[in-house]
Order: C-alpha cells, then sequence, then structure tokens
C-alpha cells in the first residue's frame, strides 16, 4: 500500500491546458489566442533583438560565472528594475526607502509579498487579513495568496460586463466598505484579463480612499512598456502611489516586456516607511526565500541589468518593447474595424480602448465554447482573446469567427464567468 | 544563534528592542504611529545560518592578512582559489547559442528532456523504476526548491508526519520543512568522539522512529559532517527503514563529486529503490556541473505504478504554480545538453572526477601537513570523510583562535570547506590547526591549576 494512494488526481491549469488542446488540434486555420506570450506577425515567438545582442556579451565575457547570486539577487538588476517601475528621479529612491527582492518572474515576486504580508503584516502571522482581488483577475492570483496562508481571500467588483467597462462605482463602494488593513492587489497597467484600466482621475480618488482606511497596496505590474509602448506612461499609478506616500510592495515582471518569459525574471520592489524599515524588511525577505529557493536565477537577471545599465542598449530595449505594443495596437485596430465592417451585433469600441495584451471580447462561454470547437480559434472561458495571437493571415479568419459565433449563439447572455 | 525566534515569532519591533535594552527610535516610532501601519520586524536579533556565512564572509572581505583563507563557502574552488567554469559548460552554451532558441515558458514541471536525464543519472539508465514510468520527476529551483516542493508536498499529502533529520544535517533543511508545516525531529549520526558515524546510534533512534514518518537521508558526501555510512551500514538502515515503514527522503546535492563516481555516490540511493522504498529524491547540479547561480534541480517521487505517478504529478504541478509558476530555462539546457551529448556528457565526467579528486588530495595534503606539524592527534577522520565539507573536529573556541589568529573563516561548528583548500595554502592550514590543537603546554596546565582549583602548583609540590 502505497503512502501515496489516496492522492487524487488534480485538474490540469486552465491556460495550459488550452495551449496543450491547440498543439493536438490538427485543423490548419486553427489559432491560439490563449496564452499570454507575444508572438510576431509571422505567429512565431520573438527573442528580442537587444536580448540576442546581450547574451552575446554574455557569453562572451570571460570574467562571469555560474557562481551562486546574493540571496536578495543581484544588486544592479534589483536598482535598476526598481528604477524602471518608480522612476530615475524618484524621491523615494532617493531617500534610500526603496528596496528590491530579485525573484522568479512576477509570480515569484507576488510569492515573496505575500509571504512577507502574511507573516508581518497587520500583526503576526495574521492569516485572517482580507486579501481583495478584483473580479475578475490573472487566474493565479488566488492560489499565490492562498498558499502564502491568507485564508480570506475576496473579489472587488472591478469588470463591468453589461457596459464592458471599469465598474468604477463598484470598486470604490467594496474600498469604502471592507475591514480596514485590507490587502489590495492593483494591476498597475493592462489589466489582466480585461485590458480595462482605471483612469488617472480614477486612481487618485482609489489612493485617496485606500489612505484613508488604511488599506495595503500591492502592485502587480507585468506589463510595464507593453501597455503603451511607453515605459513612463505605463508607470504613472505605481508613482502616483509612491508620491502619495504609501508603504507599499509591486511585483515587477520582466517576462513579457522583454520577452524572457522562460528566465523567470521578477523583481519585488519595497518602498518602505525609512531606510531602517527598509532594511529589517529585507532581512526577512531574505529568511523567506532562503527556505523557497535560496538565490535565484542568474542568467535573466543579468541580461535585464546589461540592458538597463547601458544607455545604447536601454534605447534599443525600449525601441524593441515600442515594436511590440505598436503590433498589438495595430491588431486592436484591425480587429474593431473587421467586425465593424462585418455588422457583428454589439459594440466593439472596448477592443481599441482596453490596453496591452489582453482583450476581454465579451463573448459568454457559450459563444468561447463554439470558438474553440466549431471554428479551432481557441481562447479562454472567461472570453479572454491575446491580441498578439492575431496576425494579418489570421485576422479576417478570426473576425469572421466571432460573428459567426456571436450570431449563432443567441443567448445573449454577457455576464463573464470566471 | 536565535534560530527559531529569529525565523518565525515576530514580536513588536518596539518591545524586542525594549527588551534587548534600548529604546526604539523617536523617529521610527513617530512614523509607524503616523502611518499606522504597524509593520512588525525583528530588530537587531540574527537572522539563521544563511545570513551567518554571509557576514562570516563579510569578515573574511574586510581581512587584510595576505593569508586569510575563506573556508566557510560551499561552492568549489581550483587550485589556484578561483571559481571554476566546466569546459563541458562552455561548450554546452556555445551549443545551445548556435541554436538560438526561443524564450518560451516551460511547462510547469519544467524542461522535460532534463527531467528525464536528470533521473536517469541518479537512477541509472536501466532502472526498472524508469522503464516502467512509475516515477515522476520534475525540474526544481536547485536542490532547495527541490527540497521546498517535496516538504510541501509531504505536507499536504502525508501530513501530520514527522521529518527526521540526522543529527547535524544542512542548516537549510530545518527552515524549509518548519516553513511547509511539518515538525522536525533528529536521529544520532554524527559521533564527535570518532569524528565519524555513529552506527549504532543511528540504528537505536531509528528502530524507535515512529512508523510512516519522513526519514531523511544524506545519499553521499554529508553535509556538514562529510561523513558517510559505508554499503553494509546502508544495508542494515535500509533493514531497519523498512521495518518501521518509513518514508525515505534522500537528498542528493553531490553526486560525482563525492568520490568522483557518479555510480558509486548514487550506490546508496539506487539500494533502496531496490529493496523496494518508493523514495523521494531531491537533486542538485549546483556543485557537480558548477551551475549554483543558474538553480538546476530535480524531484523525484517513485510512486506505485504510472497511474500514481500521473496523480502526484498533477498535485506537484499545483504546489508549483502559485510559487513561481514554471522554472527557469538556461541551467536546465545546459545540463541536458551535457547529459545528452556524449562528448561533452564524457568531459563532464572527467571534470567531475577531477574535482573530487582535487578535494581528496588536499584531505591527504592536510593530514600529512599537519603530522609534519608535529601533531600527536589523530587526523584520520580528514580522509575518512567524504565531498566538500570535513568536520574537523575542532571546538568553537579554537575556531576563534584559527579566525582571529590565523585569519582562516569557518563555521562554528569545526566546519571547513575542503573546497577552499589549495596546495598554496594546506600547509599554512596545518599550522594554523596545530597551533590551535596542540597539547597543553607546561604554563597552560598551570594556569589552568590556578583557575579551577584556586590552588597553585606548590600547593601540590608539597602533596
Amino acid at each position: 500500500m502505497s503512502v501515496f494512494s489516496d492522492v487524487p488526481q488534480a485538474a490540469p491549469v486552465a491556460v495550459f491546458k488550452l495551449s496543450q488542446d491547440f498543439n493536438n488540434d490538427q485543423f490548419p486555420k486553427k489559432v491560439n489566442l490563449g496564452v499570454g506570450a507575444y508572438r510576431t506577425d509571422e505567429g512565431q515567438p520573438w527573442v528580442l533583438p537587444v536580448v540576442k545582442n546581450v547574451e552575446k556579451i554574455i557569453v562572451h565575457d570571460d570574467r562571469l560565472n555560474h557562481e551562486y547570486l546574493p540571496i536578495l539577487g543581484l544588486p544592479e538588476f534589483r536598482s535598476s528594475a526598481s528604477k524602471i517601475a518608480l522612476g530615475d528621479e524618484s524621491p523615494a529612491i532617493q531617500e534610500n526607502r526603496v528596496g528590491a527582492v530579485q525573484c522568479l518572474g512576477g509570480t515569484g515576486a507576488l510569492k515573496m509579498g505575500a509571504e512577507f504580508l502574511r507573516r508581518f503584516y497587520n500583526g503576526n502571522n495574521n492569516t485572517k487579513t482580507p486579501v481583495y482581488v478584483s473580479a475578475p483577475t490573472w487566474e493565479n492570483h488566488n492560489a499565490v495568496f492562498a498558499n502564502a496562508g491568507f485564508e480570506d481571500i475576496r473579489s472587488y467588483k472591478y469588470w463591468d460586463a453589461e457596459k464592458r467597462g471599469l465598474d468604477f462605482a463598484g470598486f470604490l463602494g467594496d474600498l469604502e466598505s471592507c475591514p480596514q488593513h485590507s490587502i489590495f492587489v492593483l494591476h498597475a497597467c493592462a489589466h489582466n484579463p480585461t485590458g480595462t484600466d482605471p483612469t488617472h482621475e480614477q486612481w487618485k480618488q482609489i489612493a485617496e480612499i485606500m489612505m484613508k482606511r488604511n488599506l495595503f497596496v500591492f502592485f502587480d505590474s507585468a506589463y510595464q512598456g507593453f501597455a503603451s509602448g511607453c515605459l513612463d506612461k505605463d508607470a504613472w499609478a505605481v508613482r502616483y502611489f509612491v508620491s502619495m506616500d504609501f508603504e507599499m510592495l509591486c511585483a515587477q515582471s520582466f517576462s513579457k516586456n522583454f520577452g524572457l518569459y522562460n528566465e523567470r525574471v521578477g523583481n519585488l520592489t519595497v518602498v518602505a516607511r525609512d531606510a531602517d524599515n527598509l532594511k529589517r524588511i529585507l532581512s526577512q525577505m531574505e529568511m523567506i526565500v532562503r527556505t523557497t529557493w535560496s538565490n535565484p536565477p542568474s542568467q535573466g537577471a543579468r541580461i535585464v541589468a546589461i540592458t538597463l545599465n547601458s544607455t545604447e542598449l536601454f534605447t534599443e530595449w525600449k525601441d524593441n518593447v515600442k515594436t511590440m505594443a505598436d503590433r498589438v495596437l495595430l491588431m486592436r485596430a484591425q480587429l474593431k474595424a473587421k467586425l465593424q465592417a462585418l455588422g457583428t451585433p454589439g459594440t466593439w469600441d472596448h477592443i481599441t480602448e482596453q490596453i496591452g495584451m489582453f482583450s476581454f471580447t465579451g463573448l459568454n462561454p457559450k459563444q468561447v465554447e463554439y470558438m474553440v470547437k466549431e471554428k479551432h480559434v481557441y481562447l479562454m472561458s472567461s472570453g479572454r482573446i491575446n491580441m498578439c495571437g492575431l496576425t494579418t493571415n489570421n485576422i479576417d479568419y478570426v473576425a469572421e469567427s466571432i460573428h459567426e459565433a456571436v450570431t449563432k449563439c443567441t443567448c445573449q447572455d454577457f455576464t463573464t464567468q470566471s | 544563534e536565535l534560530n527559531s525566534v529569529a525565523s518565525w515569532s515576530c514580536l513588536p519591533f518596539t518591545s524586542v528592542q525594549i527588551l534587548l535594552g534600548f529604546a526604539p527610535k523617536r523617529s521610527t516610532t513617530m512614523a509607524l504611529l503616523k502611518s499606522n501601519k504597524v509593520i512588525y520586524c525583528l530588530g537587531k536579533i540574527s537572522p539563521s545560518l544563511g545570513v551567518v556565512s554571509t557576514r562570516n564572509s563579510e569578515a573574511y572581505k574586510r581581512d587584510t592578512n595576505p593569508k586569510k583563507m575563506n573556508l566557510g563557502v560551499g561552492a568549489y574552488r581550483d587550485d589556484q582559489a578561483s571559481h571554476l567554469v566546466l569546459s563541458c559548460v562552455r561548450k554546452a552554451e556555445a551549443i545551445i547559442t548556435a541554436k538560438q532558441m526561443d524564450k518560451e515558458y516551460l511547462a510547469i514541471g519544467g524542461l522535460g528532456e532534463f527531467a528525464k536525464s536528470c533521473a536517469e543519472l541518479a537512477l541509472g539508465n536501466d532502472n526498472e523504476v524508469l522503464k516502467s514510468g512509475r516515477n515522476i520527476t520534475v525540474q526544481t529551483i536547485s536542490g532547495t526548491g527541490s527540497l521546498r516542493i517535496g516538504a510541501n508536498f509531504l505536507s499536504r499529502f502525508h501530513g501530520p508526519r514527522d521529518v527526521y533529520l540526522p543529527k547535524p544535517s544542512w542548516g537549510n533543511h530545518t527552515p524549509i520543512f518548519r516553513d511547509a508545516g511539518m515538525q522536525l525531529k533528529a536521529y544520532r549520526y554524527y559521533d564527535p568522539s570518532t569524528c565519524g558515524f555513529d552506527f549504532k546510534g543511528a540504528l537505536d533512534d531509528i528502530s524507535k522512529i515512529p512508523e510512516q514518518s519522513v526519514i531523511m537521508l544524506h545519499a553521499c558526501a554529508h553535509n556538514p559532517t562529510g561523513v558517510d555510512p559505508r554499503p553494509e551500514q546502508w544495508k542494515e538502515i535500509s533493514d531497519i527503514v523498512k521495518k518501521r515503514n518509513l518514508l525515505v527522503f534522500f537528498d542528493m546535492a553531490y553526486q560525482g563529486f563525492a568520490s568522483g563516481d557518479i555510480d558509486r555516490d548514487a550506490w546508496a540511493v539506487r539500494y533502496f529503490i531496490e529493496q523496494g522504498h518508493n523514495i523521494l529524491l531531491s537533486q542538485s547540479f549546483a556543485k557537480n556541473m558548477g551551475l549554483y547561480g543558474e538553480r538546476v534541480g530535480g524531484f523525484t517521487v517513485v510512486c506505485s505504478d504510472t497511474d500514481e505517478a500521473k496523480r502526484v504529478e498533477s498535485q506537484l504541478k499545483i504546489l508549483i504554480r502559485p510559487i513561481y509558476s514554471n522554472p527557469p530555462m538556461n541551467g536546465a539546457r545546459i545540463a541536458a545538453t551535457i547529459l545528452n551529448t556524449p562528448d561533452l556528457r564524457s568531459l563532464w565526467l572527467e571534470e567531475v572526477h577531477g574535482m573530487a579528486n582535487r578535494i581528496i588530495k588536499m584531505r591527504e595534503e592536510l593530514v600529512a601537513g599537519l603530522k609534519k606539524e608535529g601533531s600527536t592527534h589523530s587526523w584520520q577522520h580528514v580522509t575518512d570523510q567524504i565531498g566538500m565539507f570535513c568536520f574537523t573536529g575542532l571546538k568553537p573556541e579554537q575556531v576563534e583562535r584559527l579566525t582571529k589568529e590565523f585569519s582562516v573563516y569557518m563555521t562554528k561548528d569545526g566546519r571547513i570547506s575542503m573546497a577552499g583548500v589549495t596546495s598554496g595554502n594546506v600547509g599554512y592550514l596545518a599550522h594554523g590547526i596545530h597551533a590551535v590543537t596542540k597539547l597543553l603546554n607546561g604554563f597552560t596546565i598551570i594556569l589552568t591549576l590556578v583557575i579551577t582549583w584556586g590552588k597553585t602548583p606548590a600547593d601540590f609540590c608539597e602533596t
């Protein structure tokens, strides 16, 4: 009798199952609008030219070896990554109260932040502190915080399925009525999966209530630069909150904006009250890192650090990022135009109003099922599509498929299940 | 060191500071009150081992003695005391660069090709377990990540059971399992009187471990003692473990690095599997491939059958996803390339043999050096022990002297990293160790008498 004979089969992670099904599909015109990775107009993954250049530099540098990084990661990476989020001139950085932990991707950064907060925020090991994630949100947010020990994970109103936009009143309502000291996971830009971000004015109101009610700010920044094409623009919300004097965490991912998906490059930026607090916070972060992965992987962090710390390479990188962002904007414009030309029922402005890699089409589960089963166009059951999966080759087919799905599947129920 | 206090229980930092005898800084307290945010931190309490070795490293860096030696680091150095990048690694990197591969996410369980060769390396290509497909092997964040996933898995599916570690064990074992929610206990392992294996003590303790508990075994090159059981001792351990129905968790961080022979170093792991134990296994490629910072490791569960392996795999993915989603590519790609390219694999085996040999040679030279210095102690344990670490048997006071007077940095438990010893400094090390361990001279004896018994030699002389 095995000690593991009672281990049940777990359900596969949806987004990866989708890719698997796509890979197994033999239909020649199949399209993958599932996983959040950038694709070129030829439908291929894209290793950024600047990354190729930097990798050459690394391979030819005999001084570099594979030694352990410090527990908190490569110092040049941590500081330059935080600068990207907060801005070179950030007063918080100048006041020596900004630190960082290099982590395994955005997931790792969220994990570290969650573990730290569970242990030290709002009391000691207070697993009952409510954690609020947006409705809907990235499907792994819930699991990250639950696994870190939080028992009470709730959602705050965010997506208004009816009007296909931000349910701002609902959002504010939740901010006003939630328990004090609740933790809020905010998407810095290019909200995943809806692509709908608050405006500057709306962010200001959000910040005001959060300050008033002592709510903890935890930003998830996975698409800086990728959303608008401009790093500073995409960091506006994060920087605004810093300027409003919040103590906060910001989980950064360099998976998308550097195309370094499989090198697991992330950074947890910590904005503390002062240098002394920062020191103690980081010392505790070390303890958490030590029992999770000891020290982070060096390759990806090196690539980013070398890039960000060289004027030329930094410029080249910004250019590469803009290339990606621009292609996405183009696909958005074209998809909307084609749907309008087809006369597909409903409004499609949200496709160009939304920002970043994803679009919440508003398709309901039945329509999604039609897309996947009948048209071999793969997207998440929430109706989320990855704009990067669109190319000049397949955009007509996708537009037609959406048109068919909407006109054939007559239950016009636009409430979104996640 | 206040290990457990520092790790897991937090007091409001103001209380801690008062406890430690000083008032909290007014500015900090005011800031906290103003912000209404109460981040409880630990003030000046020192954290655990990991950071101790960092402090050691820092002290070493500041030391201006040209003869200083850093024997605290757990990373290999060549005979010039430099970091070593293996040739097979450089060659593999060149091959990989030329292929111009993409950077798409790996699966949650990592690079399949790597996981497969990782398991083959540990178990042997012809192992029945691999043939029947009843193992699940996932790529992990080096050894630590592997142990952590294993700990999380056990905590969720094999709790509440205790984990038994050898006494002593790697310093990070305890915090990893504790953090995963498991309780730690120990079985006797190291015998300080012989600087060797306490075989009787181990068997005795293991025979009393409650059934179904988890027992952690170091596959080879025990860290920190360098003391490994002999094959016939492993056989008896296997028997008693079977009798007690214990779940075996092997930690193999030094395959190839211990004896220089990968099959020899994996002998215990393979023997246990042969004997019917369905083991858990953590592997690290940090040392044996010098891939430290690339974080290359594997976690294996040997299951009853392929169905169980599938179920276990699905649950491992559920555990991994909320920690880091999927593992880093670079190191795994290098390791897989080496293991699966015949001439790179041969080159690697040569290089790993070379590293192990250098360490064995340094052990021999250290013992020879100590004899030459005139030491009358037995230093046989230095050559009996195996792997990167050597438990010298030095006491904390002696270690302190060695550091203060000779600038030799090592951990308080008397452990030295042989990797930090070179033909250039082994003589100096022997000299230093002899100086702090040589038998008491006359003056010291007199002083001891006076202090201990308040008597002078004259008092004794009368008697």
